[in-house]
């Protein structure tokens, strides 16, 4: 990645590896992000892109590799990282047993936000789930379990915001307004960190982006320019000799 | 996408966004562990999922023993003790197995993480819920048990009370650290009771010989007690802060 050098980091990783017995997931990647980047990572099955989203959220360790997420040692300080990242990952985080607003508040007081009960409604009400608030989630369709799951990670007010294919069970409606609260969270200063396949969504919201395939970040580059079939050849051209 | 990060201190790292309620680090620990707690109690209170599993499991091992023996024969304290804390062990597993099968299903332990909580939190608040939901079960399996065997246990209410509060704190901390230990394993419900049973046979013998000296009017047994009891604490104290120091490297993936 290339572009003008910024004023702050907001994610410096270098070297990060991260092996599961013999097989690599992660594989020396170094990664530089801005604060206030919109990074959509691109990458096949298997490349490495949740494990570095997890690795980004605190959530598992580098087996090499120095990393600082918004200025801070995660094997340091990773309690200063966790009050200021927001993670969509995979799997919602989400108690099916209790209501969507148990869910909202009960991850607000463990953020240990101030004036939880207000928050959580403006969530819900952002989200658009202020009607089915006090059902149980087990009773949520997919794209509101969706929903809520990415209430769920902006609780905090995030600096940064992690997402992994959050677009999966999203009605078109549902998408616009994903797309509108990531927009804002970029204008307001955030970073946000996304993997997707939606090379469209990736290249409207991305200020970067970045492509891995098997453990390694294998190009990177600014969005400005960059058109979807450009980018769907650079994808070729960079992931399938890799693959072959 | 190219530079490096300043290094902020703790000053330039406040949150820009959301307010936090800037309590001490103890407070806030203290308040998480009663959240996590709480939370699996209302996820139960409201769903039943296990309490009545639980429930019937220990009444239907009481029952069974009841029919095994001829409990008019024997005085209590010869054969209920066992039979109580095979009971209370085999609602216990139920508890921790189904404990972490919640946090399975939502992976809340990793959504627990993602919060400026320690680790260690986590294990007390998830250890605090197997302790008061296998505490009710207790409670309401005593007066059965009192019934079925003609126990005199409001002769000894309060150490009996004390007998099972510290087993069952040791019990429940032995089980929610494995629980947490297998449930991310392939077998894990097979593993979970091997491992719990296994490791919680001298508290298990200290839980029965306790009970048995607390219904016992032998004065050599009752003096016996004190030393299990002391060793059953010394157990919880150790267990429980091992778990604590070690919770972080149990449950990362």
């Amino acid at each position: 990645m290339n572009p003008p050098p910024p004023a702050k980091a907001a994610i410096v990783a270098r070297g990060l590896s991260r092996h599961y017995g013999p097989r690599r997931a992660l594989d020396g990647v170094d990664l530089d992000v801005p604060q206030g980047a919109f990074l959509t990572l691109f990458g096949p099955n298997g490349a490495g892109k949740t494990t570095l989203v997890k690795m980004l959220a605190t959530l598992i360790r580098p087996t090499t590799g120095s990393l600082s997420i918004l200025g801070t040692d995660p094997g340091e300080e990773p309690d200063l990282i966790r009050q200021r990242i927001g993670l969509v990952g995979h799997s919602g985080f989400l108690y099916d047993g209790l209501t969507g607003r148990d869910n909202l508040a009960f991850f607000a007081k463990l953020h240990d936000l101030d004036d939880c009960r207000r928050r959580v409604a403006e969530m819900l009400d952002r989200m658009g789930l202020t009607e089915r608030a006090d059902d149980p989630v087990r009773t949520y369709s997919r794209g509101m379990r969706q929903r809520l799951s990415i209430g769920r990670a902006l609780i905090n007010d995030p600096d940064l915001l992690l997402l992994d294919e959050p677009y999966t069970g999203l009605d078109q409606a549902a998408s616009r307004r994903l797309g509108d609260i990531l927009s804002g969270i970029g204008s307001r200063g955030g970073t946000v960190v996304m993997v997707t396949h939606h090379a469209e969504e990736g290249l409207r919201l991305g200020t970067h982006v970045g492509i891995m395939d098997r453990g390694r970040l294998l190009h990177a580059q600014e969005t400005a320019g960059l058109s979807r079939d450009a980018l769907e050849s650079l994808y070729r051209r960079v992931v399938e000799p890799v693959a072959s | 996408m190219t530079g490096s990060a300043d290094a902020p201190g703790r000053e330039t790292v406040a949150r820009a966004g959301a307010v936090t309620r800037g309590r001490s680090r103890l407070a806030r620990e203290l308040r998480a562990i009663a959240l996590i707690g709480l939370k699996d109690l209302r996820i139960e209170w409201r769903n039943l999922d296990n309490l009545p599993a639980m429930l019937f499991f220990a009444l239907l091992v009481l029952v069974i023993f009841s029919f095994a023996f001829d409990s008019a024969g024997l005085a209590f304290e010869h054969l209920g003790p066992g039979m109580l804390w095979v009971a209370f062990a085999f609602a216990g597993v139920l508890a921790f197995g189904h404990s972490f099968a919640l946090e399975r299903q939502a992976d809340g332990l990793a959504g627990m993480m993602l919060a400026p909580v320690d680790p260690g939190s986590i294990y007390l608040g998830k250890l605090m819920a197997n302790l008061v939901t296998l505490l009710i079960v207790e409670a309401l399996v005593l007066p059965l048990c009192a019934v079925l065997f003609n126990a005199r246990i409001d002769a000894v209410f309060w150490p009996l009370g004390l007998a099972i509060l510290v087993h069952t704190i040791g019990f429940c901390a032995v089980g929610t650290l494995f629980g947490a230990m297998t449930a991310r394993t392939r077998r894990g419900d097979v593993l979970l009771p091997i491992l719990l049973l296994g490791l919680s046979i001298p508290l298990m013998l200290s839980a029965v010989r306790t009970t048995a000296a607390v219904f016992s009017d032998q004065p050599a047994l009752r003096e016996a007690a004190g030393a299990w009891l002391a060793m059953a604490s010394i157990f919880d104290v150790i267990f429980v802060t091992a778990a604590v120091v070690t919770f972080e490297y149990v449950i990362e993936e």
